[in-house]
């Protein structure tokens, strides 16, 4: 359950991101949360959801997207995203792999509702 | 609506202390390993076989963590290895943060080989980088050979496979081969040891590899 720690850390980023007396105004937090990054995304859209509520900021949802898993081949040079986690290349066999994404967890933007109107 | 780009990593902050942290050992000399398995594997054991062979040949020292109790931090003082317990006190893992701590209780001046024993835990660690050289990562036969399949971000983080309590393949669910192919499947790199710590077989090929050149030349 490291999900709760990751989104008090997503919170701390958004603090620092978002002046405080527009907290409130915060819609959408986008993330972004590769496969093999360690992380459920129900569950840390369950923990943000409990957190957020309690740093003023009840109307923010999280927007997980989600990044599969790529590699280069460095033996072919070629590209493929990784259907099971098996670390070989599909074209050549080759083992000598570089994981290009799929490790991402990021906050990308926050989206904010106007001040004065509740914009759609 | 307006829009305010961040684009920044969520772990950051842990990132930046680890990152402290691995200039504060590579500026010391020291070699540190991050212990990493399911709670009963057998980490603080193998560390009691590696104290019993290595301790006249080289200065080591742990860091334990654990989400209750010092019982482990009790095991290793037993061997007059210098230790720092950190309690989590429910956290699934240990972080850059909490081991900088436990580092400002001890003396590293002199130490060789430094062991961080995470809390027993197959996901949560893998993703949390504490400074360390390498990743160990720890799998008993009694946890059946899939678990790297299961598992696949710790294997493919780490640089070692430990498999230990070899001495109870015949009893169990377990095919070596089976294992280490699926080991391999994640990882090509992992290097990996068979060994049982109550009989102690493959703690010599571990010690070996650990007090050499291979170790520090991942």
């Amino acid at each position: 359950m490291h999900e709760l720690g990751i989104a008090q850390n997503i919170l701390d980023i958004v603090r620092q991101a978002v002046p405080e007396n527009l907290a409130p105004d915060i819609r959408k937090i986008r993330i972004r949360v590769g496969q093999f990054a360690g992380v459920i995304p129900e569950s840390l859209d369950f923990c943000f959801g409990v957190m957020a509520e309690e740093s003023g900021m009840k109307q923010a949802a999280l927007l997980i997207e989600e990044v599969p898993t790529a590699c280069r081949c460095r033996d072919c040079g070629r590209e493929f995203t990784l259907k099971e986690w098996v670390f070989l290349c599909p074209h050549c066999g080759g083992a000598n792999l570089e994981v290009t994404s799929g490790k991402e967890l990021e906050v990308v933007d926050i989206e904010l509702v106007d001040h004065g109107g509740e914009a759609s | 609506m307006s829009i305010i780009t961040v684009e920044r990593k969520v772990l950051e902050k842990n990132d930046q202390i680890a990152e402290r942290n691995r200039r504060f050992f590579r500026d010391r000399g020291i070699f540190v390993l991050n212990l990493v398995s399911s709670p009963g594997a057998g980490k603080t054991s193998i560390l009691e076989r590696t104290f019993e062979r290595m301790r006249d040949s080289c200065r080591m020292a742990v860091i334990e963590g654990d989400v209750q109790t010092d019982l482990d931090a009790q095991r290793v003082a037993e061997y007059q290895v210098p230790v720092v317990q950190i309690v989590t006190m429910g956290g699934c893992h240990l972080e850059a943060g909490l081991v900088a701590d436990a580092m400002g209780k001890m003396d590293l001046d002199g130490t060789d080989l430094l062991f961080i024993e995470n809390v027993g835990n197959l996901v949560c660690p893998s993703g949390y980088d504490l400074g360390e050289d390498l990743k160990v990562v720890v799998l008993s036969t009694t946890e059946g050979d899939d678990k790297p399949l299961k598992y696949p971000a710790m294997f493919r983080n780490a640089s070692v496979l430990i498999i230990n309590k070899t001495d109870l393949i015949p009893y169990v669910n377990c095919r070596l081969d089976v294992l280490r192919d699926n080991a391999l499947k994640i990882n090509p790199d992992l290097r990996i040891f068979e060994v049982s710590c109550q009989t102690g077989a493959g703690i010599d090929a571990w010690c070996e590899w650990l007090g050499g050149k291979g170790a520090r030349g991942q």
